[in-house]
């Protein structure tokens, strides 16, 4: 049994929604009691991805929740935008690969800070990116 | 946009963080620098993070940037008072900082800078040529093996 509760939803479009993504995930893991180094380590992961949208996507939205699965909680954020996709995402979760101007760790960097990592793109239509940090 | 004000301190640049940093703020700061560098000569830039909450690549790049910019304009940068859960979250996303001098706090911060300064002195009393790799600036100032 999986609970989810307290959902949120905030659009990200600009480099102040990024800022804002990090304080909303960070209010979350706090209230989750997500160690400081899990919590550092989950914001981290939103802040790269929030910056994705921004950067490739255009524009999307932000989704937060909270679940509860046999006394263990998680922070669960879920990045959605309508941009191009991505072609090939073996090679964009390799260290060091970019389509931009970045260092190419965003994606591949974010997975390793998080305890789930899950990717569902197409190319045309979108990209959504879902992470998940539990408490120990 | 926020500016994060830089303050000079003896001869070197001090700038401390204690804002969410965004993407255009950091860029803003590496021009700001690059400008109060060459306008005051200054030999060193002391980066305070101890505020910060979080580097992800781009900040972390950002680092990066300002220490290679502060080189080339004759200036050495030391990146202070990092907390210890970005110093485990760094280096799990990927991020070395290579070529970023780090200290624990401000005051170790500000003796290496002081320790380069004299170094430099030295350097410059003698007429020695710089090493030509900017990798290693700590190094800088002794003979080649």
């Amino acid at each position: 049994m999986t609970g989810v509760e307290s959902v949120e939803t905030m659009p990200v479009r600009t480099g102040d929604d990024v800022v804002r993504v990090r304080q909303l995930v960070r209010t979350r893991a706090k209230a989750v009691r997500l160690s400081l180094v899990d919590q550092t380590k989950l914001v981290t992961a939103a802040s790269e991805l929030a910056r994705n949208i921004v950067t490739y996507g255009g524009a999307g939205t932000v989704r937060v929740e909270t679940i509860t699965k046999g006394g263990r909680h998680a922070v669960r954020a879920t990045f959605s935008d309508t941009g191009p996709g991505i072609p090939d995402v073996e090679l964009a979760l390799t260290d060091g690969w970019t389509s931009g101007t970045g260092l190419g760790l965003g994606l591949s960097g974010a997975r390793r800070l998080v305890d789930e990592f899950d990717i569902d793109t197409e190319v045309g239509k979108g990209t959504t990116v879902t992470v998940v940090k539990w408490t120990r | 946009m926020e500016r994060v004000p830089i303050l000079r301190f003896g001869d070197a640049l001090l700038v401390s963080i204690q804002i969410d940093l965004r993407d255009d703020t950091v860029l803003a700061l590496q021009e700001d620098l690059a400008e109060r560098i060459v306008a005051s000569g200054a030999s060193g830039v002391l980066i305070d993070i101890s505020a910060v909450e979080i580097v992800d690549s781009f900040i972390g790049r950002m680092f990066a940037s300002i220490a290679a910019l502060s080189r080339i304009l004759d200036a050495e940068t030391v990146v202070a008072g990092m907390r210890p859960a970005v110093a485990i979250t760094l280096v799990e996303l990927g991020l070395s900082l290579d070529g970023v001098r780090t200290a624990l706090d401000l005051d170790k911060g500000l003796a290496i800078l002081n320790r380069l300064a004299a170094r430099r002195g030295l350097r410059d009393d003698t007429d020695e040529l710089p090493g030509g790799d900017g990798e290693q600036p700590l190094t800088r100032a002794a003979p080649v093996s």
